[in-house]
């Protein structure tokens, strides 16, 4: 896809004010809790709380114009990937 | 058995002690010659201690085992005598490159500034450390080194521990006032007394295949890691390669939990698979032969207590990890550099026994981060459920393109020192520092000026207590410590964030215990007691 203009694609992830004595750190926390957020879920059930998790985050975001983007860059990366 | 390497036979000796009545008193018995039992041996000697260390074998580690060892563990060894000959034999690296697929998705630098003695990381076989550590230990007086003296049982006592010992001319006893246990993951010592050790079992299987290669994959002194997600050679599975010393390659292929060991490891299974690599990544003239083959599985655990009373575990006796990010060997050394100054001030009666509490609560948490980071990279490398399946095919999608997906890659974070900030031993900060030289982190290293005395900074700290002074060269206190002054200018002042008078108390184990902006004598005697347990918490 084309560079996105709104949407923040540069690592973010942390807890502002915190420092981080290793850059990995708050991706690997954010990462560790997705994952477990899911344990224990059937994969239909997987499936509807990544949908409900999309849409709180789409609400927290807001701004159509960053929705816009991540739509188109999440989709741009499916279209291309062959499977497996 | 190994082509590249030589097996010593360390000599055994009939103890002096068989068929004594009562069980001889002696200071200090360290279980355990691997790496970590023979850093602490070389450790305690170095401290003033006598060691008397037992270990069933008569040689060092056989096979592939331990392999990388990081920038802290190579300052710990300096300090020791050993980092010298371990990376002068060893293959220095720092980058790290990770392809999914063909495409690099993700690559990493473990020592990105220069100013520092020591690289990112050494690989070197664990059997050639072992040597290297054997050879340092038998150097010592301070050090008997008993080979194929098997202990068959520990009794605890108040006073320390009896220890029953098997030789071929018979048993033993020796009554220890204390005794540091590191003898490995199965730990003999650990199951007779009953010891809980509690984790995780990864349901996955690994080959680890050692092969001689008669070409190279790069030049050693531009030696990578690299990690494959999927590669063409090994469709669907991960695949880890390093280089190790003598013209070996060590490479890790994941088989998943149906793997059936024993057929995996003959030769006629594993030949293809490493062809198939070496073929598909361009490099189909180079040959090799087999050094070494083994599959194996992983947990991460740890005990939930690593003092009891006055027997101490360390190394993979009391936690371990899986192999992703070199964190089993560099953490059990670690252990050791934190546990001996303690016990050596304990036993020369210059510290209450209670210091040792904090060997367990430092070394604990440190375990607790290294199994964290672990359990991560292991959940992200062998996804089990069909959602982490699709996040991890998600991440490595996104790599390709964006770079948050890239920091969310992990096929491994290498082991870094644990910086200890709730230490009972530091004393909180006063003043206002930037950067990362907080109270319990481990000391940065920078080369010193020629007026400094030249060499590194490290290399001035870690005898016992230094207070290291920055641009105050006039200061004067009345200390019982070694005041080592350095300058202004150099990347120390930068590294430490220092000004005129700036002011660090380092630990024998080269952690920061204490720092200020303005330092006087009361303030250094308070922060004195402090690490070293005198003062009982307020």
């Amino acid at each position: 896809m084309t560079n996105p203009t709104h949407l923040n694609t540069e690592p973010h992830f942390g807890i502002p004010g915190e420092r981080y004595r290793h850059a990995y750190t708050p991706g690997d926390d954010f990462y560790e809790m997705l994952i477990e957020g899911h344990r224990g879920l059937s994969d239909e059930q997987s499936e509807l709380m990544n949908a409900r998790l999309v849409l709180l985050l789409a609400n927290h975001v807001g701004d159509l114009r960053v929705l816009k983007e991540a739509i188109a860059a999440a989709r741009g990366g499916v279209e291309e990937s062959s499977g497996v | 058995m190994l082509s590249t390497y030589t097996y010593p036979r360390f000599a055994y000796r009939a103890p002096p002690e068989l068929g004594q009545a009562s069980p001889r008193r002696v200071p200090l018995v360290v279980v355990g010659a691997g790496p970590v039992g023979l850093a602490a041996a070389i450790d305690g000697a170095l401290r003033g201690l006598p060691v008397l260390l037992l270990d069933e074998d008569d040689t060092v580690s056989v096979g592939s085992r331990g392999l990388c060892y990081a920038k802290r563990a190579l300052e710990i060894l300096d300090r020791l005598g050993a980092g010298e000959a371990v990376v002068a034999k060893g293959v220095t690296w720092n980058v790290g490159r990770t392809f999914h697929g063909r495409q690099e998705v993700f690559n990493f630098n473990l020592l990105p500034e220069a100013g520092h003695r020591r690289p990112g990381m050494v690989n070197l076989q664990q059997y050639w450390l072992e040597q290297v550590l054997v050879e340092r230990a038998l150097a010592l007086d301070a050090i008997e080194l008993r080979f194929r003296h098997k202990v068959t049982s520990v009794e605890p006592r108040g006073d320390g521990a009896l220890i029953e010992v098997q030789t071929a001319d018979g048993r033993y006893r020796l009554l220890a006032d204390w005794l540091v246990v590191a003898d490995g993951a199965r730990s003999p010592v650990r199951r007779q007394l009953g010891l809980d050790i509690e984790g995780k079992v990864f349901q996955d299987r690994f080959l680890i295949a050692d092969v001689v290669l008669d070409g190279e994959l790069f030049p050693v002194d531009r030696t990578e890691r690299w990690f494959w997600f999927d590669p063409p050679f090994h469709a669907g599975q991960s695949v880890l390669l390093h280089r190790e010393a003598d013209d070996v390659w060590r490479i890790d292929f994941q088989l998943g939990w149906d793997a059936d060991p024993e057929v995996e490891k003959q030769p006629e299974r594993v030949i293809p698979r490493i062809r198939a690599l070496l073929d598909q990544q361009g490099y189909g003239h180079v040959g090799f032969e087999l050094e070494w083959v083994s599959v194996y599985t992983f947990q991460c655990r740890r005990m939930k207590r690593f003092r009891h009373g006055r027997v101490l575990f360390a190394g993979d006796a009391a936690h371990q990890v899986s192999p992703f990010g070199a964190r089993g060997a560099n953490s059990g050394i670690q252990d050791t550099d934190n546990l001996m100054w303690k016990l050596a001030l304990v036993m020369k009666g210059e510290a209450p026994e209670r210091l040792l509490d904090s060997y367990a609560s430092e070394r604990q948490e440190a375990a607790d981060e290294n199994i964290a980071n672990s359990t991560r990279a292991t959940d992200f490398i062998t996804p089990k459920s069909r959602v982490s399946q699709t996040f991890r095919r998600a991440v490595l999608g996104l790599a390709r393109e964006f770079a948050f997906g890239r920091a969310l890659v992990n096929s491994g974070r290498l082991s870094v020192p644990t910086t200890h900030r709730d230490s009972p031993l530091s004393t909180p900060d006063e003043d206002g520092f930037a950067g990362w030289m907080v109270p319990g982190a481990p000391a940065d290293d920078a080369p010193l000026a020629g007026a400094e005395g030249g060499g590194w900074l490290l290399d001035r700290l870690g005898r016992g207590f230094v207070l290291l002074v920055f641009g105050a060269p006039g200061l004067r206190l009345d200390l019982p410590l070694e005041v080592v002054h350095v300058g202004l200018d150099g990347a120390a002042a930068q590294r430490y964030d220092a000004r005129p008078g700036t002011a660090y108390l380092i630990r024998p184990d080269q952690h920061v215990a204490a720092r200020w902006r303005r330092v006087d004598a009361a303030r250094v005697h308070a922060a004195l007691a402090r690490a070293t347990a005198q003062e009982t918490a307020a």
